[in-house]
Formats: C-alpha cells, sequence, structure tokens
C-alpha cells in the first residue's frame, strides 16, 4: 500500500477517476488494525485514502466513523476467521457492517486478506448491498486494465467499466 | 452483556497475571487499571461469552485465573489493541489475552486455526492451505501464460520466480494461487507498469501465518525464519507484504 502512493507522487504509477466522473459510485474503506492501529499509524491511513481518492475521486469516497486509528476491528482478525466460532464472529462483525452500511457506499476497500474475507462474509451473512474490493482491483479499473477475469469482486454496475 | 457477578475466593492468587507482568515491558501497566471502562465501551468482543476486556483484566488481577484461563473469550477477542489504544493508562490487555491463549493446552485450542498452523508446517512454502512451493509455480505460470495469450497489450507481462537479487520480495496470501488466481493479475499489472523489479519465491511465498494466532511462539518463529531465509537467499532488498 505504502509502495503505491510513493509510486502515485514519484508519477510511476498514473491513473484518474475520470472513469467513475459520472457514475459516482461510492466507495469507503477499512483501515486494518495491524496496518494502521497496530504498526504504521495514521500516516498509513492518510495514504491508503490518498490511493483511493486518486483512483475513484475525492467526491466519491465516504470515511466510516470511527476511522483511522480509531476505527472497530473487522472482526476477522487473530485467527478468528478459522477460529471456530462463527457466530460470535459475525455477532463481532456487526459493527463493522452497520458502519459500512451508515456511509450508503457501494464499495468497501480492504486492504487486508483478512478483513476482505470477514467483510465480504458480513455482506453475505447480514444481507447487505455493498460489495468488497482489493486496493488492486480499483487502481486496475482506473488504469483502464482490469481483465474480465479480474472481476470476481465487482458488482454489476462496475463489470463493464473499461473492457 | 455481562450479567453473571463474579465471585471471588478467599485463597485466589494473581499467579497467571503476575506471570504475564515479567514478560512484558513495565509489566504491561496490567496493575494500573482505573476501571473507567474505555476498554469495553469500545471493544466489539465485549459481551461475546459473557465477558469484556475489563472483565478480563479485573478477574485477573483478583486471581479468578481458573475462570480467565477457560474463557472462550480468549477465541473472540481479535487482539485488535482498540481496548490498549483508548486505555488512559495503557494497559496491555491484548498481550494478557494472548498469553491466556497460550496456556490452553495445544490439543484444545480451535481445530480451524491449529491445523492452518499444522498445514504450514509441513512444507517450506509455509501456505496454510497446504499449497506445496511447486503448486505455487505451476499456478503461476499457468494464469500469467493466459493473461499474455488473452489480454491484448499484456503480451510481455512478467511474474518472476526465484529471481536472484530483485529489489522487491512479495510474498501473496494463500487464498489468491488457491482458490482465486485471477486475483494476483491486477498486482503484476501494476509492478509492471511501474517497472518493479521483483520476484516472486516458492519458498516461503504464503503470506498468512496462523501460528501466531495459535499462540504457538516456537512455531511463529519457526515460520517467519522460514520467510526470512527466503528473502535474504534470494538477496532481495524489500519484502514486501502484499494487501
Amino acid at each position: 500500500m505504502q509502495l503505491y502512493a510513493q509510486w502515485i507522487r514519484e508519477g510511476r504509477l498514473r491513473f484518474n477517476s475520470d472513469w467513475n466522473r459520472d457514475l459516482k459510485v461510492k466507495f469507503t474503506a477499512q483501515d486494518p488494525c495491524n496496518q494502521v492501529r497496530k504498526t504504521y499509524g495514521d500516516a498509513y491511513a492518510e495514504d491508503l485514502r490518498f490511493v483511493i481518492k486518486k483512483a475513484v475521486g475525492e467526491e466519491n469516497f465516504v470515511d466510516m466513523t470511527p476511522n483511522r486509528s480509531n476505527n472497530y476491528c473487522c472482526g476477522g482478525g487473530g485467527g478468528a476467521l478459522q477460529g471456530g466460532y462463527p457466530e460470535a464472529r459475525r455477532s463481532f462483525g456487526k459493527i463493522k457492517f452497520d458502519q459500512i452500511a451508515a456511509t450508503g457506499a457501494a464499495y468497501c476497500v480492504a486492504p487486508c486478506h483478512n478483513c476482505h474475507s470477514q467483510i465480504h462474509d458480513l455482506n453475505e451473512h447480514f444481507n447487505g448491498d455493498y460489495h468488497t474490493v482489493h486496493l488492486w482491483t480499483i487502481i486496475c479499473l482506473a488504469m483502464g486494465v482490469l481483465g474480465e477475469n479480474e472481476r470476481a469482486y465487482l458488482g454489476p454496475e462496475l463489470m463493464q467499466v473499461g473492457l | 452483556m455481562t450479567t453473571q457477578p463474579v465471585k471471588i475466593g478467599k485463597e485466589s492468587k494473581s499467579i497467571f497475571k503476575d506471570k504475564v507482568m515479567q514478560l512484558l515491558p513495565d509489566g504491561g501497566n496490567l496493575n494500573a487499571c482505573l476501571t473507567c471502562g474505555a476498554c469495553a465501551s469500545g471493544c466489539p468482543a465485549t459481551g461475546l461469552a459473557d465477558m469484556d476486556p475489563r472483565r478480563f483484566l479485573r478477574m485477573a488481577v483478583m486471581g479468578l485465573d481458573e475462570q480467565i484461563l477457560k474463557s472462550e473469550w480468549v477465541w473472540n477477542c481479535t487482539l485488535c489493541w482498540r481496548c490498549i489504544y483508548v486505555c488512559p493508562m495503557k494497559i496491555d490487555i491484548p498481550q494478557l489475552v494472548y498469553h491466556a491463549r497460550k496456556s490452553w493446552p495445544r490439543e484444545a485450542r480451535p481445530k480451524g486455526i491449529r491445523s492452518s498452523c499444522d498445514m504450514a508446517l509441513t512444507s517450506e512454502s509455509c501456505s496454510a492451505m497446504g499449497a506445496k512451493e511447486e503448486d505455487f509455480r505451476m499456478v503461476v505460470e499457468d494464469v500469467l501464460e493466459e493473461v499474455r495469450a488473452n489480454q491484448p497489450g499484456w503480451e510481455n507481462l512478467t511474474a518472476p520466480i526465484n529471481k536472484a537479487g530483485a529489489e522487491f520480495f512479495l510474498n501473496q496470501n494463500s487464498r489468491e494461487p488457491v482458490t482465486e488466481p485471477d486475483e494476483m493479475v491486477p498486482l503484476w499489472k501494476i509492478m509492471s507498469f511501474v517497472g518493479a523489479d521483483w520476484t516472486y519465491s516458492t519458498k516461503g511465498w504464503a503470506a498468512e501465518n496462523y501460528c501466531m494466532f495459535m499462540a504457538d511462539d516456537e512455531n511463529w518463529e519457526r515460520i517467519v525464519r522460514i520467510k526470512a531465509k527466503a528473502v535474504d537467499d534470494l538477496g532481495c532488498k524489500y519484502w514486501v507484504n502484499t494487501e
């Protein structure tokens, strides 16, 4: 993630959010505990927002509340995805689900594998209507190079964008 | 939410808490609780298994070792650090939970975490899903070949494996090669676009480490060392943990 931000600043990684100017698809982001609160702090959270806003447009990013180092864990960490207490895991994650729903965003960017799996599962379990994506997916979408088979986590509204 | 009152016996001693305090810098401040409840009110695991972080700490302080050491709550807590982040006394509740996990007999710890840890120990790929070194190479090469053949403009895309001296050593969560290999391609495209000098490795390619979640220190370290050695052996400058 930090490398994406660095390469954008250096002009090596080039893309923009023109594809979303008229679509106005809204995105929010999960601040992974291990990357933000537990390791790199808010500077990392700012870089994450810098990359996402570059890809989807400043006006199409909506933050959860609370966020950054204060963000709630999604409930997928600490081994919970394999922990054998799925009910407790989802009850834990209900806070995250509600946080995402409150943003009204159609997509949640989850730049951590545990978060991605858990947030995706929460949407299925609680019958939500958001999609969960990796950062690399929206970067390649904004670059116009996202292949047809690389869209497993996109919703119908973005399935054809840039193809 | 927690409803059951906590009963303290006359002979209670905080053996567990004292033991953990000896292991932590400043004893993890485990004796410094002001009982304000900031930890519990901001913890998504509050109320699960009739437990919350404040209750867990207070019970440890009161020496109710037997009860907290058998509480399944230690597996509901995700060690996310929000409790210590908001704590005015910076009390290391996550470490207390971690050591409680460690006190469980290995065979009693959650089967899913245990088998993911054990699986990672079966080969030097370190994959919790059991994909071996050569499995990874085959998947990467197959996917790459398909992209080169079917995606115009990407005929020269690369996904180097075991490239000595590359600047960046990338790992990959097992889920991609095992269940959704096409998800690796966007990353390769980004690396290619910026002209990064990178490589995968057959040894130590898997990003996950369930032995850490298991609180199995010895095998947690063993896995980290296998991966670090793979990075060193290839002479890479940066070890990049991908998304």
